[in-house]
């Protein structure tokens, strides 16, 4: 039996998930939660068979129990993050959060996401799209030896970046770079992100480098990456390797291109894409596992 | 053209454009000696930051000798009329450098983005605003975009508290004709109360002639660089830039003889290759392609043996912009897969 969930959001980033969870074995998107009664999004999570709302938080709590919601993904902003989640703590379900609010631990999924289950944590935020792209490859070299400086470049196509990300875009290079630091395992972290305006708008790039503390093990990283590689393909089946991994002195660089599958996004934006992957797959394991 | 009399503020570059060929290891008592020199000549605006802005120290970048905060520290203090300002690149420095920065006593902050993306400097610009300073946003690459375009995404800025708005030619590709078009609108559009300045590259040898063309235009502040110290073949060299405004009688407010001096005696000397038009350069203004790129592919075609022109002239058909310096490597080694090993 599938855990019905509820998407709160029913914005480009909440009708992406939705249609990825339509297809989910383990998870049923039952409820989709907006603030706008004309939005497109809630008239076509109703098309798809999905109770809705438009009175935000207040109009789902009512129906938690009744229809068993298990999972409730936050696709808003922030700040609104916040005021959602002191409505569902109390509440028996698990928060998946794709906003930047932090306010639970960070799970990318092949790095951390096993550390969680049975923690008792009922908030996991979902750190950025630049963190879900990046931080795995960095951990993929940690994981073999000592990384002292952990260095991201993410590059995403203008018309991907929405107002929420353009108008606090420091918020997007601090929490990656601190998820470079915590779950990437490099001693120091940066993050770098650049929105490029070409026409036809460019898939999303990601560039990660990392200084080894001694000698890279070139084989044993090598290994490492592309085991890292098959691991995120496995619920981003768009991630790929372009280039690398590279070794120069002490120096180990990746060169990654992110294409999404265009559920509702299209291709190029693979930076939403991975976002709205990872949050149904971190869910669809919890579940599964606590089941 | 007449400039008799006109006013122009120079805003010297080379300690900070001047750091891409130096590959930012700049020393602080080379900062210090030709800060001090460009103070004395009557330069009233000096640039100190890391070649890519605030916070750009970077393996993607290349790594300072020191931070910005040391290089600010030691400079500043030593101004007698001089203003130092800073650059600060979103999505490369936070504003948490900015804070440092005008902690350090800078007086002017430059937010830049590239020419499309006006709307991910409104928090640094506020940020600027709100501290005090002489706050500059800065539009890269205003090639690509038309001069409507660019009148558009000067407007954002103006909105969120600039009190200066740059058309930024950061790929040295613009001609005289397109610098007044584009200068030309945002004078006449943007508020009376809001400078506008240009920021040239020297790739097609239009340094000069595009400032002078955007003096003419209406432009209040021109950046320049002694000896032309700046990414690909230099910006406009400064001491060649005052000997023509001399010439025509405006109004630069510094000493040419010492700005020469400065120039030959103290810049000069720290280069470590001539900054020059080779045919590299030459490409970056032809194809329009990031001026910062030069170094990097040079060293991406010495290391991969391939021809440093073919790999900006891929970099220019990819349409990257300023701060893919990434790319570089990876177009290297794709060509390097593409003739087989």
């Amino acid at each position: 039996m599938k855990t019905n969930a509820a998407i709160i959001g029913s914005g480009n980033i909440g009708t992406d998930l939705l249609y990825k969870a339509l297809r989910s074995a383990s998870i049923h998107p039952a409820w989709m939660v907006g603030i706008d009664p004309a939005s497109a999004g809630l008239a076509r999570a109703h098309d798809k068979g999905l109770k809705t709302t438009a009175e935000g938080i207040a109009g789902l709590l009512p129906h938690l129990d009744d229809d068993a919601i298990g999972v409730v993904f936050d696709a808003t902003s922030a700040r609104a993050h916040l005021d959602n989640w002191r409505a569902l703590q109390e509440r028996d379900v698990l928060v998946v959060d794709l906003t930047p609010a932090a306010v639970g631990p960070f799970c990318i999924p092949p790095v951390n996401l096993r550390e969680h289950l049975g923690s008792g944590h009922k908030n996991l935020n979902m750190v950025t799209c630049g963190g879900q792209a990046t931080v795995p490859m960095v951990a993929a070299v940690s994981r073999v030896q000592p990384v002292s400086y952990g260095e991201i470049i993410a590059t995403v196509a203008s018309v991907s970046a929405g107002p929420g990300t353009r108008a606090n875009i420091d918020e997007f290079t601090r929490t990656t770079a601190a998820a470079v630091e915590k779950l990437g395992g490099a001693a120091r972290g940066k993050a770098i992100i650049i929105l490029n305006p070409a026409e036809p708008p460019l898939i999303m790039r990601d560039t990660i480098h990392c200084l080894t503390v001694d000698e890279p093990d070139q084989e044993a990283i090598t290994a490492s990456v592309h085991k890292m590689v098959e691991d995120v393909q496995t619920y981003v089946p768009g991630y790929t390797l372009k280039n690398g991994p590279v070794f120069d002195g002490k120096r180990v660089s990746v060169y990654m291109e992110v294409k999404g599958l265009g559920d509702y996004l299209p291709t190029y934006a693979g930076n939403l894409d991975i976002m709205t992957a990872a949050a149904l797959r971190t869910a669809e394991i919890f579940v599964e596992e606590t089941r | 053209m007449n400039l008799h009399g006109t006013k122009v503020t120079l805003h010297d570059m080379s300690l900070r454009d001047g750091m891409h060929p130096k590959r930012h290891q700049i020393t602080v008592d080379q900062m210090v000696a030709v800060a001090t020199g460009l103070d004395a000549e009557g330069v009233p605006l000096i640039e100190v930051s890391h070649g890519d802005g605030l916070g750009g120290s970077s393996i993607n970048y290349g790594f300072g000798l020191h931070s910005d905060e040391e290089y600010l520290r030691a400079v500043v203090p030593k101004m007698q009329r001089a203003r130092i300002s800073a650059l600060l690149l979103p999505g490369i420095g936070t504003v948490d450098h900015l804070e440092m920065a005008v902690d350090c006593g800078v007086a002017t902050i430059r937010v830049a983005t590239h020419c499309t993306e006006a709307d991910v400097s409104a928090q640094h610009i506020g940020m600027a605003r709100k501290l005090g300073v002489d706050t500059v946003g800065f539009l890269m690459m205003a090639h690509m975009i038309s001069a409507e375009e660019l009148l558009a995404q000067a407007k954002l800025m103006e909105s969120y508290g600039a009190n200066c708005i740059y058309c930024t030619d950061s790929a040295g590709y613009l001609l005289p004709d397109q610098v007044t078009e584009r200068i030309g609108l945002l004078r006449a559009e943007l508020s009376a109360d809001i400078e506008v300045g240009f920021h040239g590259h020297n790739n097609l040898s239009m340094g000069v002639a595009n400032s002078l063309a955007a003096v003419a235009a209406g432009a209040a502040r021109i950046d320049c660089s002694a000896a032309g110290l700046g990414a690909g073949s230099g910006n406009t060299p400064l001491e060649v830039f005052v000997a023509v405004l001399d010439r025509m009688g405006a109004d630069h407010g510094t000493d040419m003889y010492k700005v020469m001096d400065v120039a030959e005696d103290l810049v000069v000397p720290m280069m470590d290759t001539p900054v020059r038009i080779d045919r590299d350069a030459l490409i970056l203004g032809y194809a329009g392609v990031y001026s910062s790129f030069l170094l990097f592919a040079q060293r991406a075609a010495e290391n991969y043996g391939l021809s440093s022109r073919d790999i900006l002239v891929e970099l220019g058909k990819r349409k990257t912009i300023g701060g893919q310096e990434d790319m570089i490597e990876d177009v290297a080694l794709d060509m390097v897969k593409a003739r087989g090993g």
